[in-house]
């Protein structure tokens, strides 16, 4: 069924708090971005949840696909020296 | 006390303009509540039961200002309720239940604004209720778009409710006793509004008349349309049913 | 930060091949980690998701139905409210189950195609109907307090759109709970006829609200695979019996009984024995003999099919006025459109 009633899927992102990134909350359905917007307040911030909201069509968003995982993520979990916990500091030296 | 006579004068003129505020939330809201399990999408659903929340609320602090909010709206009789013939129109299709959104809506954010500048009793409540309104006007504005500019059909049925709903308008300028507003003004103000959001939408201003033809008044003199009376019953039958019961 | 350098359990498993994959996926479900979307999954997983979120997400649409039947009529203003905003987070409910199944492919046309043809079915419970005011209180009480023992595991579910909806949807289901035992409460303790309202509306929904929990656990199709694949995580008995107990000391304070003769506290089990549940009229229900069947998929159905043009209205809209990539606001929107809101309503541009 993909008839001219057909709304697309878009994906809603709400910022909860001023301060805080607007985070995935879900999606829905709507004929056109105004009404996405619209639509997005009154299901996801009914009860004050948002401050800023954002919505994306689903049709562009490019995600990683998990067969990819290995080779986009994997790299990244051998270099422990990129976090602060693997260097050893002697004990008494502060603000750093 | 000497200014004693002249509170009371304002008590009265507060309270008949709280009454005539508060049906008009009261009944637009209760049939906005009818569309609840029937509307063109699920997403509608959300949007129109929010708005019948926003009127129910703003309904209930009018009520309140003027009396028992429940005494009010389920012991009077028909021809107590002081709103406009506009709000108690209806559903219809989709299109009448916009129709009947823009005019209010446009003519009630108008008249909000005025109240939050001014100096009267309803200040406090129309700087809450004018954030509301603006979003049910807007909400209006995109469907009268969308239904006037969308297929031949959504054309026909949109241009059918503006002009069916467009006699119950005249009606909204009637001054209201105890409001101090420059009512000309705001006639201009609706009028132009709603003639840009119409000629954007591709459907002109309904040519017909504004009033009926009945010198005797309307709404604001409690006088209403014959689908009013059907509508009251239903709202008021439980609690009338149990006198004096908690609920 | 050792979680930056430790694999998890599904990693350590990957592999490409058919049984390394399946493999992967078990391994994951055991580690109690998320399925997600575009993760291989069983085909079996993905369609016992796709029917259990579509007729989850049914269940809350044609829920609104036997309490929207009371919004018109309800018996102050307070409770007026409560049971809009109540009605309208089924339909909210709703959608958040309909995008929790969506994400597995499955759009929502089709799902509602599928309950108006009668081939994707809706919680049985919704087919009896709402004769009083009391009713209100005996869903909210009872047939949402059933709904939340079943569901809060469900926010635990091994698939994360749908545990993460189900987060959602039991956050706000407690509001509906409390709100149906406390008009049950004010009625109980009202007038005469208010109290034998509030007791025959519990003496209605008691039995129906049991069987919302499915058949008993020795004659329940789908339970063991979807405890596997912890799509479930306790049994349909074990729940019914959770839920019994919870009610028969809110039912005390609330002064009325419960329609069972045969229920006592068990010293030994610590739990409460329970009468059987007639298990013939759950199945009568279910195959569309209930009293409301036909009139519950009517509405919906209709409400669909009038709402065509005005959706149909809408595409052509956006269709006309798509705006132009990078370039200014759709013509006909025009930039004043959203004035009224008093900020632009075009998205930012950066975070």
């Amino acid at each position: 069924m993909s008839g001219s009633t057909d709304w697309p899927l878009w994906e809603v992102f709400v910022r909860s708090r001023r301060g805080l990134s607007h985070t995935h909350a879900g999606s829905l359905h709507a004929p056109d971005a105004e009404m996405a917007l619209r639509n997005a307040r009154d299901l996801y911030t009914r009860r004050n949840e948002g401050v800023s909201i954002w919505v994306v069509p689903s049709a562009s968003v490019t995600a990683s696909s998990p067969d990819e995982k290995d080779p986009f993520f994997a790299p990244a979990a051998d270099k422990p020296y990129r976090h602060p916990t693997f260097y050893e500091i002697p004990e008494g030296v502060r603000h750093l | 006390m000497n200014g004693a006579p002249t509170d009371d004068a304002r008590d009265v003129r507060t309270t008949a303009a709280a009454l005539a505020l508060g049906d008009d939330a009261l009944i637009l809201s209760h049939r906005l509540g009818e569309w609840a399990g029937h509307a063109p999408a699920l997403e509608e659903e959300v949007a129109l039961a929010n708005i019948a929340l926003d009127l129910l609320g703003q309904a209930r602090i009018l009520l309140s200002l003027a009396g028992d909010e429940d005494e009010l709206a389920y012991l009077r009789d028909e021809r107590h309720f002081r709103n406009l013939q506009l709000v108690e129109q209806p559903n219809g299709d989709f299109a009448h239940t916009i129709a009947r959104q823009l005019y209010f809506s446009t003519y009630q954010l108008a008249l909000y604004r005025q109240l939050v500048a001014g100096d009267s009793a309803f200040g406090a409540l129309a700087a809450k209720a004018v954030k509301e309104v603006a979003y049910h006007q807007d909400h209006a504005e995109h469907w009268t778009l969308r239904l006037g500019d969308g297929t031949p059909e959504s054309h026909r049925r949109m241009s059918r409710a503006c002009e069916t709903l467009w006699r119950f308008t005249g009606e909204l300028f009637q001054p209201v006793e105890g409001l101090d507003i420059d009512w000309a003004a705001l006639e201009e103000g609706w009028l132009t509004s709603v003639t840009d959001v119409l000629e954007r939408a591709t459907l002109g201003l309904p040519q017909g008349p504004r009033t009926g033809a009945w010198t005797a008044g309307a709404g604001r003199q409690g006088l209403h349309t014959e689908p009013f009376g059907p509508m009251i019953a239903e709202m008021q039958h439980l609690h009338r049913s149990h006198p004096g019961a908690s609920w | 930060m050792t979680a930056v350098t430790e694999g998890t359990a599904a990693e350590a498993a990957m592999e490409t091949t058919a049984d390394g994959r399946q493999a992967a996926f078990d391994a994951a479900v055991a580690a109690d980690e998320r399925i997600e979307p575009r993760d291989w999954m069983p085909d079996a997983y993905r369609a016992t998701l796709v029917r259990q979120m579509a007729q989850h997400a049914h269940s809350e649409i044609i829920g609104m139905q036997p309490e929207a039947n009371w919004i018109t009529r309800a018996p102050s203003l307070r409770r007026k409210a409560i049971l809009m905003a109540k009605v309208q987070d089924e339909a909210g409910h709703g959608l958040y189950l309909y995008s929790a199944a969506e994400t597995l492919g499955t759009g929502r046309d089709e799902l509602l195609d599928k309950l108006h043809s009668g081939r994707q079915k809706y919680s049985s419970i919704f087919n009896y109907p709402t004769l009083t005011w009391a009713d209100v209180g005996a869903i909210g009480w009872l047939v949402d307090g059933a709904a939340i023992t079943n569901q809060v595991p469900l926010c635990r579910c091994s698939y994360g759109p749908y545990a993460r909806a189900m987060v959602r949807v039991c956050k706000e289901e407690s509001f509906h709970q409390r709100q149906g035992y406390e008009l049950l409460l004010a009625l109980s303790g009202g007038t005469p006829a208010q109290h034998e309202m509030a007791q025959d509306a519990v003496d209605r929904w008691w039995w129906p609200s049991l069987m919302m929990f499915g058949p008993p656990d020795d004659e329940s199709a789908h339970s063991a695979q979807s405890m596997t694949w912890k799509i479930k995580r306790h049994s349909n008995d074990e729940l019914r019996q959770r839920f019994v107990d919870i009610c028969v000391p809110q039912a005390e304070v609330l002064g009325l009984t419960l329609p069972d003769p045969d229920l006592r506290w068990n010293e030994e089990r610590g739990r409460h024995d329970f009468g059987a549940i007639d298990w013939t009229e759950f199945h009568e229900v279910l195959k569309g003999n209930g009293p409301c069947n036909e009139q519950r998929i009517t509405q919906r159905r209709r409400a669909h099919e009038e709402g065509a043009w005005v959706r149909e209205a809408a595409a052509s809209y956006a269709a006309k006025h798509r705006p132009v990539p990078g370039g200014g606001p759709a013509p006909g929107e025009s930039a004043r459109a959203g004035t009224a809101l008093g900020e632009s309503t075009r998205m930012e541009a950066t975070a």
